[in-house]
Parts: structure tokens; sequence; C-alpha cells
């Protein structure tokens, strides 16, 4: 049986928005899922707090709807409970590069088997019209009406600095293209990073200036990290430069949930144990 | 009664904590219920360490000011204590580094004698100590056979020869009793999650809570459990509320500044109806505090902790047997009752050591937890009249589990509606009900000492043995809540018939205990409070309770 995807919620993105993109993506990703004969009972979807978390009220699969910044330390849990489960999550620019900047680094030094989709618009949309830490520098957000006084960080560079074993960066306006990041994403085997540069209607509309800069790479990742390293600098979310979209790097390396994987043992082994151990205190 | 009381003391890094614990042994095989405190400052190398080990006949979990034997591993020991020496305490020393112990043993040429390393050092003290002790040799070396993992021959060798310098001098009287288990209450606590059945701790380490952290990860394959040390206490608590949304067991520990990073993920587990057991250690605070102090500071801040109205339980064990116990039973209810549920130990309890019967170690029956049939549409929030929804977990066939920080529907989606907010507000606060409710088949408040006496001490945790100690030697009353949210006010009322004066004791600055029971309308008459870190002793107590009037 196959199941309706989208749930019953009343969807209250603004009119244009990215993360119809991101939806629209997912579903079909899904959908291609139980066409394959894989059950829809394994997907567990994770979201942090913003605009971009909403999603996990508008797809009809399991989801945890976490705290701001707080949804890759959830994911983590759930994916080491049980590793059969294909656990997505899906975080904001200000939730996983601000709030939860620490789970989102240490997600990438564990190499957990999870996929980390950055519905990256560059500003604080729920809240209306703040700067994130990917905005350029001199934003004019309403915390900073003058215009930030600092650069953005490089999310791309930093997760190459972190361990991450696939990096890639996704646009909502090339979907085919997304699909097949995070399909790939999701087949990886350990942690999986994509950025999706998605505009804000609202607050940072930028559809001209992305359309013109982007560009596809040629390959499906290069396993070289040093030649990664400066296709991740080429544009530093900040200065004019042309904006690669595709797989920055791969690397297969063991993942931390089979690393850490219990051998389960009966209730009355256990209690042989603890006896076993009190008997040992005497 | 018989009992004794010894102390040992030297630099950190001498190796005092486990030097005392042979100690405990012999004490325990001689047949002596045992209580080890172990004091020490917050660095690695050098500064004082010391340990007290008491014994006596019947449970102990507190110190007198008094000791019988001193083992000194340097000079400080000796200038340090003098208060607790009495005209009959004997020294037994290192006279390689001590001028003036009465005991002095030559531990260099022991060594050398014996080609033995110098960490064998301490296996000299105890010999030289169980001589002095009057304890026979067939115990040394069956507790050394039994206590020390390698060396044995070699480590028995130089006890033996600091054993065969002294004559008996105040022999302790051997007991006809059987040596029971010495464990420390983390590991008690470690123990009972397991008897919950734990599948996942989750910890950033900080003391006194690391001891758990330490014993489960060392035993993890013994339990076939998951450890996890996350990068700080926001993971840990937000980790621990992915394994139990998959399905898993889990629990976390902490002390009151890790537990503040908490706060917010405790409230989503309130929200979302995540259970979840957290330990949390106290030490002496505000901030970083005494780290490796005691206190009692955070009983209000656990219960009132984290955004919002939800319901939780606390429980407060007072020694090893009620921690064992008592974590098992959280773990159980806070999966019965899908909320937080928290053991609040402190250092006095988390780092002693206590003698534990394994044949009280029994299992608790009671009904597992509400999970879903898989007849009806699954609906993670559906309401019912104990406010319980049944639980399935992601995989489960047909079930779409949605969980949500927001204020939610039945199906778990956001819903800001009026008529849903109130209808959910209310749901979750049935369960405060529910919890009420089940917690009638427990008794969680423990009357001990006299019971028709008209004086009574009111307190909470640790303290239970140092109150039991005292109020037995004065003919007074000690009433005791284990469970402190929901608050047993009717069992505690019925403790108190007869009770004509109240008298708090607790380890801290403002009695938050007795706040606690006067907004439930029982007043507590006056208040002994100690906040030094250091946990009261059974003279200090006495004379603190004599000051403040016995009716």
């Amino acid at each position: 049986m196959t199941r309706t995807l989208i749930t019953g919620a009343q969807n209250t993105w603004c009119p244009g928005c990215g993360n119809f993109a991101i939806q629209h993506t997912l579903k079909n990703l899904l959908s291609d899922r139980e066409r394959e004969g894989k059950s829809l009972d394994d997907v567990v979807l994770v979201s942090g707090i913003g605009c971009h978390a909403k999603i996990a009220d508008y797809l009809n699969i399991n989801s945890f709807y976490s705290l701001h910044g707080r949804a890759i330390p959830v994911a983590t849990g759930i994916k080491l409970a049980n590793p059969a489960l294909t656990v997505i999550c899906c975080v904001g620019d200000g939730d996983a590069y601000a709030e939860g900047l620490d789970h989102l680094i240490f997600a990438a030094k564990r190499n957990i088997d999870i996929t980390v989709i950055v519905h990256n618009n560059r500003v604080y949309g729920l809240t209306t019209g703040q700067y994130t830490p990917t905005s350029p520098m001199g934003f004019k957000g309403r915390s900073t009406p003058a215009g930030t006084a600092e650069y953005p960080l490089n999310p791309v560079e930093l997760m190459l600095a972190s361990g991450a074993g696939f990096i890639a960066r996704g646009y909502t306006r090339k979907m085919e293209m997304l699909k097949g990041l995070i399909r790939a994403g999701i087949a990886h085997k350990g942690f999986a990073f994509i950025d999706v540069l998605q505009i804000c209607a609202s607050f940072f509309p930028a559809t001209d200036y992305y359309d013109s800069h982007v560009y596809e790479l040629p390959s499906t990742g290069s396993e070289d990290f040093d030649s990664a390293c400066p296709l991740a600098r080429e544009w530093d979310y900040n200065s004019d430069a042309r904006i690669a979209l595709g797989t920055f790097f791969t690397r297969v390396s063991p993942t931390f949930d089979e690393r850490m994987i219990p051998v389960p043992i009966g209730k009355e082994e256990r209690e042989r144990a603890i006896r076993e151990l009190l008997d040992a205190r005497m | 009664m018989n009992e004794v009381s010894v102390l040992i003391g030297g630099k950190a890094g001498d190796g005092i904590n486990s030097a005392g614990a042979m100690v405990a042994q012999l004490l325990n095989h001689l047949g002596y219920r045992i209580y080890l405190y172990f004091d020490y400052p917050s660095l690695i190398r050098g500064g004082h360490n010391f340990a007290i080990i008491r014994g006596l006949e019947r449970d102990v979990g507190t110190c007198r000011n008094h000791v019988d034997f001193v083992l000194a591993l340097n000079e400080e020991t000796i200038e340090r204590h003098k208060e607790k020496y009495m005209q009959k305490t004997v020294i037994i020393s290192n006279r390689d580094l001590v001028k003036n112990g009465s005991y002095g043993i030559p531990v260099k040429s022991i060594l050398a004698e014996e080609k033995a390393p110098a960490i064998m050092g301490n296996s000299a003290l105890i010999g030289g100590f169980a001589r002095v002790a009057g304890i026979e040799w067939v115990v040394v070396d069956a507790v050394f056979r039994r206590h020390i993992p390698k060396d044995v021959d070699l480590n028995l060798a130089v006890a033996k020869k600091a054993f065969d310098l002294f004559d008996p001098v105040h022999p302790i009287k051997k007991t006809e009793t059987l040596p029971l288990s010495l464990v420390s209450g983390n590991e008690a606590i470690g123990l009972g999650l397991i008897r919950g059945g734990l599948n996942a701790y989750v910890s950033y380490p900080m003391t006194p809570s690391s001891g758990i952290l330490h014993f489960l990860a060392e035993q993890k394959e013994r339990f076939g459990i998951t450890v996890v040390h996350p990068e700080n206490e926001i993971a840990v608590i937000l980790m621990a509320l992915g394994f139990t949304y998959a399905g898993k067991k889990s629990a976390i520990g902490t002390s009151g500044g890790g537990f503040c990073l908490m706060t917010e993920g405790l409230s989503l587990a309130g929200m979302a109806e995540i259970p979840v057991v957290l330990v949390v250690s106290q030490r002496t605070g505000p901030s970083t505090g005494l780290p490796t102090y005691t206190g009692q500071s955070d009983l209000q801040f656990v219960l009132h902790a984290g955004q919002g109205e939800f319901p939780r339980m606390i429980v407060a064990p007072g020694d090893a047997q009620e921690a064992l116990c008592w974590s098992e039973i959280a773990m159980n209810l806070a999966w019965n009752c899908q909320c937080p549920a928290f053991i609040l130990a402190d250092k006095t309890l988390s780092e002693g050591t206590y003698s534990l019967d394994p044949v009280t170690v029994r299992n608790i029956s009671g009904a597992g937890p509400l999970l879903w049939d898989g007849k009806t549409p699954y609906r993670r929030y559906e309401n019912t009249a104990s406010g319980l929804s049944p639980m399935a977990f992601p995989g489960a066939k047909d079930a779409v589990v949605k969980v949500n920080s927001y204020m939610h529907d039945e199906a778990g989606i956001t819903a800001e509606d009026a008529e849903i907010s109130n209808q959910m507000t209310k749901k979750r606060l049935k369960k405060w009900e529910t919890l009420i409710e089940v917690m009638q088949g427990y008794n969680v408040v423990i009357q001990s000492g006299i019971p028709d006496a008209s004086t009574a001490l009111l307190c909470w945790g640790s303290v239970k043995g140092v109150c039991e100690e005292a109020a037995a030697e004065l003919g007074i009353r000690v009433i005791r809540p284990i469970v402190l949210a929901p608050f047993p006010v009717e069992q505690i009322k019925k403790a108190l018939m007869g009770v004509k004066r109240l008298i708090a004791v607790e380890e801290n600055l403002t009695a938050q205990l007795a706040a606690l029971a006067e907004r439930h309308g029982i007043i507590t008459h006056e208040k002994i409070l100690r906040y030094d870190g250091r946990p009261f002793t059974v003279e200090d107590l006495v004379f603190r309770i004599k000051e403040a009037g016995i009716e």
C-alpha cells in the first residue's frame, strides 16, 4: 500500500519559499523508495526549529520535531539506537551553523550515518529577518540595521575540516540535481552533509544572484581531500565568485554506529552478570 | 556495639582510594558493615587525599569525628587530622616519610628486600595495620587474593614483612556476620539502571557523577549496553531522547552545572512525553563551586527546571541499597508514566562505598509501559483517560510516529489552536495524577529511629546515615521521603503523627526540603544546615540537635 506522503497540516511557508523545493524533492525520493519496494516505516525525519522545520509536520513519515539547533544529537541517538533506520536531518542555517554548530562538527567527526540537509537561506525567516552565520558581511537585518560587522563562515570548508565523508551543495532551483545529491547522501554509508542554497522570499530573495553564479561540478565527487579544499574555497559565501553545485568530497570510512553497536544480552544473563559483579565485591 | 574507624591519608596520586578499599574489605571480612568516605581536592597530583573507613555491626552511612587507626602515607596526614585523634588512636606510618608515627614501617627497605615496585608500598601499610588491629593473617591473605588483580603473591610478601614487625595493639573484634558486597553509590545507581532495562547511558564527565559513566563504560559488554560520551551536556540529553524515541531505554548522568545545560532538553522530554532517567549528583554550588565536595542545594532547581509545566518524578536514595532499588524503579516509572524521572544523589552517596546485601536485590515486578497494539491507526498523543498514549517506535509497521516540541495535536502535528492546546495540556497534567496513583504502591516515606518519639528529623538523601545514627543516640524519630516529586504529602503527614517538634536536617543554605514541605502545609520548627561541602558527622549532628532542642 502506498501511503499519502503529505499530511493534512496546513502549509504556512511563504509563496516562492525554497522550502517547497526541498519538500518536493524529499517526497519524490520517498515515493521512489516505496516503488523500489523499501518500506517508509524505517525512515525518520528529524528537524530543528525554524521555517525549514515545518517539513516535519508536512511529510507523513516518522518525525522528531526537535529544538532549535538540536536536530543532530537527536538523530545521532536514533541511529545509534536502531542502525536499521534511515535518518534524515533537516536543519536550518541559523539552526545548524549557529545554535547547534558543535553538534554538526561532532556528527561529521564521528561519521555517524545520518544525512544532514541544511536549508540554507542565509537569514532567520521565522524570527523575521536577522543575519545568520552565512549572511554576507554588511547584511542589514533587524538585529544589524547598519549591516553586520562579521564575515560569514564557509560551511563546506568547515565540513571538510571536520572530517565529513560526503560533502555537497545543492540549489533549490536545480531540483533534479538536488534530488540526485540527497539520494547520494542517503546512500552514502556515513555522515552526509548537503548545504542547500534556497532563497527566502520575504527576507533574502537572492534568486537572480544565484541563477547567474551557479555552475555544476563535473563528476560525482572527488576522494581527494587536497583537491576538494580549493573547490570549497572558491566561493566563501561572501565575495563575488562562481558558486559550485554538486559533490565536493566523498570518502567512505567505518561509521560511528557500526563501531558503537552493542551485543545485546538477555534479561537472565544480565541478572547473572549483576550477581557476578556483586560477588566479586565481597 | 563494636565499631571501628580507620583514616588513611596521603598525597593525591598515592592510591588512597584503592588502599582505603582494601582496608574496607578487611573490615568487611571481619563481618562489619562498611561506609567509606573519600575526601579529595579537585586536582590530579599533590594536595591531600584521605579516606575514612567506618565499620559497624549494623548498617552505616556516615563517619564519626574520631578514628581508631590512622594509616599515614605522609607527614601531612599526621598534622592535618590531629583533631580526630583519641588517646587510643594508633598511627601506622611510612617511616621513610613520617617522623613521629607510633608504628613506623620501613617501606623502602621492605620493597627493596622483596624487589617490589614502589606501587606496592601501600600493601606494607595495610599489612602493618592488620597486625596492630589484630586481624589474622589468614583474613589478610584471603582479602588480598580476592581483591588484588595482579602480582598478589608479591603484594602479600610485602604485607607480611610489615605484618611481622608488630604485635596486636587494639584488636578489632571479629563478628559472626558474613561479608557483603562493597559498592559505591554510583555503581549502585548504574546497577539499578541496568536492572531497569537500560540500553543506553549518555553522559559528559562531571564530578561526582562521572563514576557512573566510568563504571558503565567499563562494564558495557557485560551488560550489552551502549555508552556514549558526547560533545556536551546539551547533546547528552538530546541524544538520550533520540534513543528513547527509537525504543531504547536511556539515562543520563551529570551534576548541577551540566544539568543547567540540559534544562531545555528536559522541557522537550516533558512536552514530547519522552521517558528518560536523569541522574543529578549534587556537589557544592553555585557555579563550579567545590567540585569534589558534597551538597544538597539542587532540589529546588531539579524540581522546577525547564520552561512550562509537565510531570516529573524525583527520587533521592539515601544509600547504595536504596540507590540500586530506586534507580530500577525510576526507570520503570519513567516509561510507565512517559515522563522524565530524576535520581537526585550527591557526592556523599555517589562516591561513598557502602555494604550492599546481594540477597535483597530482588526483581521489582510491575506492569510494563503502555505499547501500541497495531490495531488502530497510530497517533502518538492519543488522548486517553490516564493521559498516557500507547507508545510505538519508528520501524513499527504502518505507524507514523511523530513527536514534537511544539504544542501538537494527537497525531503529533504542530497545533496552535486554543482548544487543542487546552486539551493536550490537560492530557499531560493527567499524567501527574497517574504518577501520584502509581506511587501509592511504593513505600516512599521511610520512618526510622524511635517510632513514638515526639521529636523528629525531616531529611532526604545521603544524610540518611547520619540522621539515623544521631536519632538512635538521642531517642528521636527520622522521617525521610525517598520520593520528592510527586511530593508524598499524605504519607509524610501519616509519618508525622505524634510529632510535636520537627527539625529539618539538610546540607544546604536554605532548607530546600523544608521549604517544599511548608508549601504542602508541613511546618518545621528548627533547621540544622551545613553548607561547607563536608557531610555532617554523628557528633556534629547530635550536638546541633541538642542545641536545637528535643521535645
